[in-house]
Parts: C-alpha cells; structure tokens; sequence
C-alpha cells in the first residue's frame, strides 16, 4: 500500500484527512515550526505584506469583474456605475486602485531589502529569479488594469507603451498590432487587456507558490546574511513570526486605510476622470508612478530603439545579478564599501522617478542621463568590481552568538553556539 | 532598538515614491485662488446649503450647454433633499422617456431614477452650437483638473479684460486660469446672475463658491460616508496595532 501518511494530529477529521493528503502536516511544518532565522528585523515583513496585498487585489478585483464592462463605449460609465450605484462599489474601486499602489511599495521596500543584504546570493539564486519574474508579471498585470477604465491616461499610456515595442526592426510593428488586435488601441486590445488583467494574477500566484517553495528549501536569509548553523540561530515560525508579520500588517493597513479613505486619487492623474478620446492626446503623457524610473530611463536617450532596450535592460539585468555581484558575503552590514554605494543606487532610482514625472527638458534629462548611468554602473561595474577589492569586516560566529551575546539562548541549549563558521 | 527605525525607514522610502506625484505640474505655472473649501480638510464634509444654491446655479444657467451624464435626480439625497423634494425636482426636467408602444420615442417629466437632463442629443450637436467647442460633461470635472475645485473657482471667476498687448482670438474670452488664457466659453456667472430663495448674497464668488461645491459632491458623492468609515478604520487598526505589538513583546520576551 503505498505510502499513507502517518498523522500525529488528534482531532479525528483532521487525521483522516492529514493520514490520505498530509495538508495539515505541510502547513505545520512549513509555517508551525519552521526553523526561521532569530534575528530578523521589520524589513522582513514585505513578503508577507506583498502576500497580503495579493489576496486583497483578487479579493477586489473580482468583485469588479461582476460590475465591469469591457467594451470602449461602456467601460468608463461602467466604473461610473461602480462609483456611484453598486453597494461599497467605491470602495472595492478604491481598495483595488490604491492597492496596486500599496503592492508597488510594498515589492520594492521587498527588492531592496534583498538588495542590501544579498539575499540574491547563493544557494538563492533561483529564489530570486522567481521573484524577478513576480515583478515583470505584476508590471504587466498593473498596466493592463490601468487601461481597464479607458480614461485618457489610460488610453494614451497604453498607446505609447506598446508602441514601445515597434522599436525592434522587422518584428515591432508585428508584436505591436498584435498586442492591440487591430491598427490601434481599441475595443480588441481593451478586451484582451481585460482577459489578460484576470489570468496574470493567478499566473502570479503560481510563480509566488514556486518563489515560497524555493525559499522553504534553502530558508531565509537574514540581516546578518550569515547561514544558520544551529538551532538557537533559529525561531520556530510560529508564533514568533506570525505575530511579528502581524505587527506589520496592521501597520501596513493602516498607510493603505489612510490612502483609500482620506486620498484616494493621491496618486492618480486628474486626466483619467476624463473619458479616453483618440482624437485628443493630453499635454503631459504620464505613466503611474511606479513605473517613473523605468519611463525616465527610455527617455534618457534620444534613440528610441536604446532607450527601449535600457528599459527592458533595467530589469533584466536583474536576473544575473547573483552573478555580477562577486562578494562572498551578504549582508551590507559587512561591506563597508558597497554599503556606501548603496544608498546612491536608491538615490539614483528615486532620482529617475522624479524624471519620469517631469518633460525631457533642461535639468531633467541631464538627472535621467545620470541616473541611468550609476543604475547600469552599479550593476554591471561596481558590483563586479568590489566584490574583489572590497575587504570585508569580521563576520559573527553564529547569528545566536551575535544577537544574545553570552548570555546563551534562553530555554534552548547554549552549548553548540560556538561552532567556526565556514564562508557563505 | 533596530527594528521601529526599520520600519521607519519603509515609511520614508514610500514617501520618496510617492513624491514625484506631487512634482506633476503644467508647463506654465497660472497661480490658483486658494479658497478654503470644508470638504478638502481630512474629516470635513459639505455645507448642504450651498450645494444646494450650487445645485440651482448648476440647473439655471451651466445645465444650458454642459451635461452630468453620470448623475441621477435620486442622488440629490446626498446633499440633503428628500424623497419629495427630489420627485418635485425631477419633474421640473423634461427627459427622454424611451419608445412608446408605437416605437415612438417619448418626452416626459422625469422621474427621480432618471438620468440629469442632457442639453444636447450628442457631443456632435453640442460643439455645433457652442462655437466649436464641446462643453465638457461636468460629473466630474473637479476631479478631472489639476488644482480641482480650485480651478473650477478660478476659471468661473477668472474672467476679465485682457492685459494690454494680449490679443484675444475671434469668438473666445480672457480668463486668467484657463490654460493658454482663451477660452469659448463667455462668462457664465456674474454678480446676481442666480437669485436665491434663502436670501445668501448672489456675488459671483458666492456662486461659484456653490456651484463648485456642488460639483465637488457630483465627483466624489461618497466622500462622507468614506471619511466617517475611514475614521473607524484608521481607530480600529490603531487599536489592533497597539495590541499586536503587546502580543508580540510577550511572545518575543524570552527570545531576546
């Protein structure tokens, strides 16, 4: 008889089912006792924070769905009819528009923290690839809900994002109409923009099943950046974790409770309460702002096919980054130099972002061309480059020993605290 | 203590982020009036009566050429009117009421489900007789401009002569606000342009003062109800964040 489960749990239901599909044994171990690094701080909690703002947007969304017309003539009335005439329609609209705020800064607090404390670096590697693609797919998914109400942004973002892609010679032009279904953006591209709007996210909740599946396998890293070596470098995930992910969650719904309560159109652009018309195009042509840095490095140079494959490029290079950075240790803490550098690839992004906000014009375009010279710089130069000059402080024995100090590891046994520690 | 200094630095990036927004400006900058409007405050509301006056300024001299496609006459509940005021209100407005059962199309008084009237049948017609230029739907023009209620206030009062050395094009006005300074629509309000059964002032500032109150309620109807549930929300999770954050030192008292 192959393989029945032998359950542990008491309750009789529970063990019948865990003995023939051992679900409640999986979550036990995964999130019950997982062994979970005992050290780390607040920055922790945006994965968990990202997860959360995932259900709320399918939550949302869905209900939207039930409201909402694809079709060019109706769908700006039909967000209209949310607005105005369906039960809490404005606030599911709301939740589900500055949510895809709240996913962007959520993400990125989560990418620069991988960033500062490498946790990019092996054994990780893959883990991190997996979330790059979480964040091409989210960047699709987010414009294609923005072209959803067919306001002006709407529309005439959508047209000059995808004509981005006619830049590539022979095959442009041939993607672009496919994207649109037609010659223009139109009733087919907001129709398939709508279809496509509802399958990406459980796409995502796919690559984010793979992403905690490849991080349960190597475990977390952690502000020291240092692997874990015994059990008292570990805390078991629950109730350790759940509760501190919980501290940060209300935290979190409190920032987004204040934007979808007291600023809902913060973050918008007064040209989408305006209904989408091709035949006039708005003076300023803005994407959302969390697409800025990468608008303002397309337009940092003045040949559209470069300016296309930098933007592409931005991101991709994300993908072999755990191979352009050639430190053997993770974590900043231990870097005195990259350290140093790191604020300025922040500075550097919000800098573009600003850009990405503003014409090409005057100062603008010489802060988008620096800009995007130190984002490719620290990439592809520094990172290579200081990973071998750069002398690394003294690593900590153990995290257990570098977070009690000596006073031992409370109820656990203290005794193997000590063991050398062999590089990462 | 690491970790509130963490979470603050979280906060501030977000801050940082959400910056560039506030930079998006237009090319020329045209200083607005700064009115103090009770609605733009984080727990304010309307003052009813003006939207009200607004209402009536809305209905006796904009509703001639600007439609609010997206208003019902049952929504005039939101700046205080009742079921009966609403009904008598409603009739007042002759709407189209379908096809009769001859597939002729019927006129009617409006009932309170009905849609606002619409002064033209289409935008086509409506530019025709409005010199070339479509008067824009006003259901939610405070939300579709830069500035909001701001701007609606400045272009309604922002009429006037040219400066010297200004040529104005045939068949538009001055306006200090409205961007490149040509507008075709004449001026649509002036002192005791509407006059009011409550007695209020009819200055033109006092007009366009309830006429953009009314429109700021025709965008954002919601606004009340929002603010009071965001008040509870914003308590409830304080509350919640208090609480976990004593669970959590408790739990985390002996890991320490």
């Amino acid at each position: 008889m192959a393989g029945l489960h032998k359950s542990d749990f008491a309750n009789p239901v529970i063990n019948w089912i865990d003995t023939r599909l051992p679900v409640f044994t999986m979550m036990q171990k995964e999130y019950g006792v997982f062994p979970t690094p005992r050290n780390f701080n607040y920055f922790w909690n945006f994965g968990a924070l990202a997860m959360v703002n995932l259900v709320i947007m399918i939550a949302t969304g869905i209900f939207l769905a039930m409201n909402y017309q694809p079709n060019t003539e109706l769908a700006f009335a039909s967000v209209q009819h949310i607005m105005r005439d369906v039960n809490f329609g404005w606030l599911l609209r709301y939740v589900h528009q500055n949510g895809a705020s709240m996913f962007f800064i959520v993400t990125y607090v989560h990418i620069a923290r991988g960033l500062y404390y490498g946790s990019y670096k092996s054994p990780r590697e893959l883990l991190w690839i997996f979330g790059v693609v979480i964040l091409l797919l989210m960047m699709a998914t987010a414009f294609m809900g923005y072209v959803l109400p067919w306001g002006q942004m709407s529309y005439w973002g959508a047209t000059v994002i995808t004509n981005l892609f006619s830049a590539f010679p022979w095959i442009g032009p041939k993607i672009v109409t496919l994207l649109w279904g037609g010659f223009s953006v139109d009733q087919p591209t907001l129709n398939r923009f709508f279809s496509l709007h509802y399958l990406l996210p459980f796409v995502l909740v796919a690559v984010i099943f793979l992403h905690i599946a490849a991080l349960h396998i190597t475990g977390s890293n952690n502000p020291l950046g240092i692997d874990v070596k015994t059990p008292q470098d570990t805390l078991p995930f629950h109730p350790y974790y759940t509760i501190k992910d919980s501290v940060g969650i209300c935290v979190y719904l409190i920032v987004f409770a204040i934007l979808v309560f007291f600023a809902p159109n913060y973050l918008g652009d007064p040209n989408n309460f305006i209904e989408a018309n091709p035949l006039v195009t708005p003076a300023d042509i803005v994407p959302e702002w969390y697409f800025l840095p990468f608008y303002a490095i397309l337009r940092s140079v003045p040949d559209k096919l470069l300016g296309v494959c930098l933007m592409f490029g931005s991101i991709l290079v994300l993908f072999v980054l755990p191979w352009l950075d050639t430190s053997p240790v993770r974590s900043a803490r231990f870097r005195p130099i990259y350290r140093l550098f790191f604020p300025l690839l922040i500075i550097s992004v919000v800098v573009l972002g600003m850009c990405g906000a503003h014409k090409p014009e005057g100062i603008w375009v010489t802060l988008s061309r620096l800009g995007t010279f130190y984002y490719f710089f620290h990439f592809l130069v520094l990172l290579p480059v200081l990973g071998k000059l750069e002398k690394p402080l003294p690593l900590p024995e153990s995290i257990s020993q570098a977070v009690l100090g000596g006073r031992g590891g409370g109820p656990l046994p203290s005794g193997a605290a000590a063991k050398p520690m062999e590089k990462a | 203590m690491r970790s509130p200094r963490s979470l603050l630095g979280g906060l501030l990036a977000v801050l940082c982020l959400a910056g560039p927004i506030s930079a998006r400006a237009a090319e020329e900058h045209i200083p607005l009036p700064n009115e103090h409007w009770s609605f733009e405050s984080a727990l304010g509301g309307f003052d009813l009566a003006s939207a009200q006056r607004g209402f009536q300024v809305y209905s006796q001299v904009c509703a001639n050429c600007h439609s609010m496609k997206f208003l019902h006459y049952r929504d005039l509940s939101g700046i205080g009117l009742n079921a009966e005021q609403i009904k008598a209100v409603a009739a007042t407005f002759t709407v189209p009421l379908g096809l009769n059962d001859e597939g002729q199309p019927v006129e009617g008084p409006a009932l309170p489900s009905s849609r606002f009237r619409s002064p033209f049948p289409n935008d086509k017609a409506a530019t025709a007789a409005n010199n070339g230029a479509l008067p824009p739907d006003l259901s939610l023009i405070v939300n579709a401009r830069e500035g909001g209620p701001n701007y609606v206030f400045g272009v309604l009062t922002g009429y006037g002569n040219p400066p010297a050395g200004v040529a104005v094009a045939e068949g538009t006005y001055y306006n200090r606000v409205f961007p490149g300074h040509q507008i075709k629509m004449p001026q649509p309000l002036q002192d005791g342009t509407v006059t009011y059964t409550d007695g209020t002032p009819n200055t033109l500032n006092q007009q366009a003062r309830d006429v953009v109150t009314f429109l700021y309620w025709a965008a954002n109807p919601e606004m009340v109800e929002r603010k009071a549930m965001g008040v509870k929300a914003v308590l409830f999770l304080v509350f919640m964040t208090g609480l976990t954050y004593v669970v959590k030192k408790k739990v985390w008292a002996d890991a320490h």
